[in-house]
């Protein structure tokens, strides 16, 4: 068996997933790429070739550069509550107590939730007249009065992100755990035989173990809530004055609703290349990282 | 009248050879799921027309409001899709355009054309070619909770908009509500709804001579009456995330003197397994404006019609003349009334709801259209937008309707 | 473990105790307002716990009567057992091999970092495309349809976790294979599943979860009974004017029993899914 044989047997074996990524992912990626330099419509023409004037007229309008502000906001505030979140609970579940592995396996529950029941049991917590939050906050005494959560500018993002965070967090918080259970023994052992407090074993001994799992879960989880459509969908549709309408909702509306296929696409792009931009900013850092520790 | 023919002769010879191996005839039909006729009632229909029809099998598909639009039009691309939709009266434009429905102008008998309430054609009409048969024949109406207006010292219901704000003001200043109107003002089809209302009650119009003229005049006026009544408390503040249902339960609940809604809402507010406010319930015509209008209305009607890829469009064309049938909707005139104009005067339809029959008579005379062009999705989103950001604070009500006259996405 | 002194154990059961109530509280309330009456529902003060326990909805929904609520939302809960079935097998079939392959023979690893890039690529990204592809071969609404449609999310992943798990698998025993004359598909079948099953069965999940999740491509490409799944059946539910809270919870509680019971139950192979691609990554 020579390495020339090693290498076909493995292409040949790499074959069926190759064969199946082009047809389902890379012919319609280059599809939109097309589309994007057209005016083609959902249903009906194919479209002329138009130039980069559906990129122009992007990049001049509101809504865009609104959509981005929102998804760029969701995205980051959403994904540092998870990671705070999550590396706390990780903590915590590290430590030895009664309850200790009830309580973890109770971590799966909201990550298994499907996002569309989470979404839907979050809108009607937040209803502004009969939800769950009013009636609590009342009633302890944290609120005056009812107030409107999604119906507001103000607090309908944040609520959203709540609603989000309170899935996402388990993954986070499981990546953190096992990553604490690899620090070896002795190390720990040692940083305490050296008298190093709480916080400065966190950030010595702890930290450089979490640092790689952690970024791995940053990144995935930056992508997904970068591409986030179903819990807005579900939650506001963007409203209330489009003030939670993602870029991917915007794509939504300008390909299906208006059937604008060919601005959708190039919307499509742009939103691609910007997950693209951030994936390999957080890849250089992870790789930084990674060799800041080994 | 030769496609009839070949109908007829079709019925004949499928009747002719009901014996039990007769090839079945599937049909796939698009509902909504909410005001109007209820999912229940849309099944009891569906079920009366399969026992008349053993042939044909009706497979029913209720989606929200909010889902019907795209729903319809993506299901174009699938060559086994919807064979019947309901369609709102603000799409035949696009969808005409787009070759979604079948032109079935020449399958609308003589005695459909006699029997159903002019006004009702406009629903399904796009460039004098129909698309579909009216269904649902609806527009929005004021309705108000009698005790709280008797408590309040109000002898009648408001005739003008500026009255509504005044009793609204007397409900609020004596302590009976904090916020005595609702409305669904949510970023939705549903605001631009009462916007209409609105804008027709001020004499406004959407567009004139091909350009947006909704940001001067009436339209204004209207939009400006929706942010007073809001910033000054008498709405309630939480319309601006609500849609229909969440008015109703709202309005049900004892919650409001005042409510903005469809048909439906009369008699299902007075069903006391869901309600509090049963017996309470008056219906008027939207009010109009002193010098401008007497009432107001949207068209907010909605048509059934055969989509141009199914396969069995002469079965569809068989289901939507028995569900748009005078019997039928006579028999189903609780949630939503029909478009025969003989069934208004019908007792077994008016019984038990006179109140909402004469609101009907009036309000239906005098609804007014959202703008009929192939982009009115978009028209509409960004007017939703103008709304929703004058209501917020964010844009004066002139600012926000000159944005989206500039149409800026 | 440091000795723990009083304070700081009643610091960590408070914590816990906190922990426990922020996962458990709004799966309680979802599961409270499927049995609670409109009526109770919609009181001010609100009630947290109905005046009488009203499981009426429950009825409703397994009654399946056609083209009822309860008939729609059982069609919706096997297109998406059959939708993710599919996807997952067909999933396994072009991943087991590729993920073998990159494991084995790392001069091709370059092509499985191209197929995780395909990650950053948003649905909507594709969906126009997909939609039209889809719609010239009649294959709108359709579940086989859908279900190649989530191979672009699953295919990737389940690569990705295998070739994780396949790493540990010592390569001594294929050589020796190899020297007894084993053929390919020999070694595969008889040495490498066997021994890889925990890892296929975790990829497995995972697939079957994220089908199951899935919305986008659903709403899209499905439009009635025939291939609607699980998740457009409740998102119409609850976004259409259904008056009933209650109602709309319990089509919530039905939807989220499979994939929370196979969480809890399998919740070890989950979690060793889980950080297998993090910690290794």
């Amino acid at each position: 068996m020579n390495a020339g044989w090693t290498a076909t047997r493995a292409w040949l074996l790499m074959l069926p997933l190759l064969i199946v990524m082009l047809s389902v992912i890379g012919w319609p990626f280059f599809d939109t790429v097309r589309l994007s330099f057209t005016d083609a419509r959902l249903v009906g023409t194919g479209g002329d070739f138009v130039g980069f004037a559906n990129y122009e007229r992007l990049f001049s309008s509101r809504a865009f550069r609104r959509a981005f502000l929102v998804t760029t906001q969701f995205a980051v505030v959403s994904v540092l509550v998870e990671v705070v979140l999550g590396v706390l609970v990780a903590l915590l579940l590290y430590q030895n107590f009664r309850g200790r592995n009830v309580l973890r396996a109770l971590l799966i529950l909201p990550w298994a939730l499907p996002t569309v029941v989470n979404a839907l049991l979050w809108r009607l917590i937040y209803n502004p007249e009969y939800g769950a939050l009013n009636a609590l906050l009342v009633q302890i005494g944290l609120l005056d009065a009812y107030r409107s959560w999604l119906g507001d500018p103000n607090s309908a993002l944040v609520a959203l992100i709540v609603a989000d965070a309170w899935k996402n967090f388990p993954l986070v918080a499981l990546i953190s755990l096992a990553a604490l259970h690899a620090v070896p023994h002795d190390i720990k052992a040692a940083a305490i035989v050296d008298g190093a407090g709480a916080l400065a074993r966190f950030r010595f001994v702890i930290l450089p173990y979490l640092a790689g799992p952690l970024m791995v879960a940053l990144v995935l989880r930056t992508i997904e809530a970068f591409k986030v459509f179903d819990i807005i969908w579900i939650m506001t549709r963007g409203g209330p004055a489009n003030s939670t309408r993602t870029l991917s909702i915007l794509v939504y509306q300008e390909a299906f609703s208006f059937q604008r296929a060919g601005s959708g696409a190039s919307l499509a792009l742009i939103v691609t290349l910007a997950i693209t931009v951030l994936a390999v900013v957080y890849v250089a850092l992870i790789r930084k990282s990674a060799g800041a520790q080994f | 009248m030769h496609r009839s023919k070949n109908f007829l002769a079709a019925m004949l010879v499928s009747t002719a050879m009901a014996h039990p191996a007769i090839a079945e005839t599937n049909l796939n039909a698009l509902f909504m799921a909410q005001a109007a006729y209820s999912e229940a009632d849309v099944r009891a229909m569906t079920d009366a027309f399969t026992a008349a029809n053993p042939d044909i099998k009706v497979s029913l598909e209720f989606v929200p409001y909010e889902g019907l639009h795209d729903k319809t039009l993506l299901a174009r691309g699938s060559g086994s899709g919807y064979d019947v939709v309901l369609f709102d009266v603000i799409w035949p434009a696009e969808f005409a355009e787009n070759n979604v429905l079948l032109d079935v102008t020449d399958r609308i008998t003589q005695e459909m054309k006699d029997g159903v309430l002019p006004g009702a054609w406009t629903t399904v009409e796009y460039n004098a070619k129909r698309y579909g048969m009216p269904w649902i024949l609806d527009t929005k109406y004021l309705f108000y909770n009698m005790e709280i207006l008797a408590q309040a010292g109000i002898a009648a219901p408001p005739t003008t908009w500026a009255e509504l704000s005044e009793q609204a003001k007397a409900i609020k200043d004596q302590g009976i509500l904090d916020h005595p109107i609702v409305w669904s003002w949510a970023q939705a089809e549903a605001a631009i709804c009462d916007y209409t209302t609105l804008v027709s009650a001020h004499g406004g119009a959407f567009i004139v001579d091909g350009a947006p003229a909704f940001q001067t005049g009436g339209g204004l006026d209207a939009l400006e009456y929706m942010v007073d009544s809001y910033n000054s408390g008498l709405t309630n503040p939480n319309s601006k995330e609500y849609l229909e249902e969440d008015v109703r339960r709202v309005f049900q609940n004892g919650e409001a003197a005042f409510a903005l809604n469809w048909t439906y809402m009369y008699n299902l507010a007075n069903d006391p397994n869901e309600s509090r406010v049963v017996g309470k319930i008056g219906v008027a015509p939207a009010p109009g404006v002193a010098g401008k209008s007497a009432v107001s209305a949207v068209n907010g009607s909605m048509g059934l019609g055969i989509t141009a890829t199914s396969q069995n469009p002469d079965a569809a064309w068989n289901y939507i003349t028995f569900m748009t049938s005078q019997p039928t909707q006579n028999a189903y005139a609780r949630l939503s009334l029909p478009i025969w104009a003989s069934s208004y005067d019908d007792p077994a339809v008016t019984a038990g709801q006179e109140d909402m029959i004469a609101a009907a008579k009036v309000g239906l005379a005098a609804m007014y259209p959202r703008p009929t062009t192939a982009g009115y999705q978009e028209m509409s989103a960004t007017l939703q937008q103008a709304i929703q950001e004058a209501l917020l604070g964010q844009a004066s009500p002139a600012d926000a309707l000159a944005m989206a006259a500039e149409g800026g996405l | 473990m440091e000795r723990q002194n009083l304070g700081f154990t009643i610091f960590l059961y408070v914590c816990a105790a906190l922990l426990a109530l922020m996962i458990l509280a709004p799966f309680a309330w979802l599961f409270i307002m499927s049995i609670s009456s409109t009526n109770d529902l919609v009181s001010k003060p609100l009630r947290w716990w109905p005046v009488e326990t009203d499981w009426s909805r429950y009825r409703i929904l397994t009654d399946f009567t056609p083209n009822s609520h309860g008939a729609a939302l059982m069609s919706a809960l096997g297109n998406s057992i059959k939708i993710a079935a599919i996807a997952t097998v067909a999933a396994l079939m072009v991943s087991v091999p590729a993920g073998w392959a990159v494991s084995r023979t790392p001069a091709v690893g370059w092509s499985l970092w191209l197929v995780i890039g395909t990650y950053m690529l948003p649905p909507v990204a594709l969906a126009v495309p997909l939609y039209m592809g889809l719609a010239g071969l009649g294959m709108l609404n359709t579940k086989i349809g859908l279900a190649i449609v989530y191979l672009t999310v699953l295919a990737p992943f389940t690569t990705w976790l295998l070739k994780s798990g396949f790493d540990p698998i010592p390569r001594d025993l294929e050589k020796a294979a190899a020297i007894d004359g084993a053929r390919l598909d020999q070694m595969l079948r008889i040495i490498i599943l066997p021994l890889a099953a925990p890892v296929i069965g975790t990829a497995a999940l995972f697939a079957y979860l994220l089908a199951w999740d899935e919305f986008f491509y659903a709403l899209l490409f499905t439009s009635d009974y025939r291939a609607k799944t699980v998740t457009v059946a409740i998102a119409d539910l609850a976004g259409g004017r259904v008056a009933d809270y209650g109602l709309i919870a319990t089509a919530g509680v039905i939807a989220a029993l499979p994939p929370v019971i196979f969480g809890l139950v399998m919740q070890r192979m989950l979690i060793s899914g889980l950080t297998t691609g993090g910690v290794k990554g």
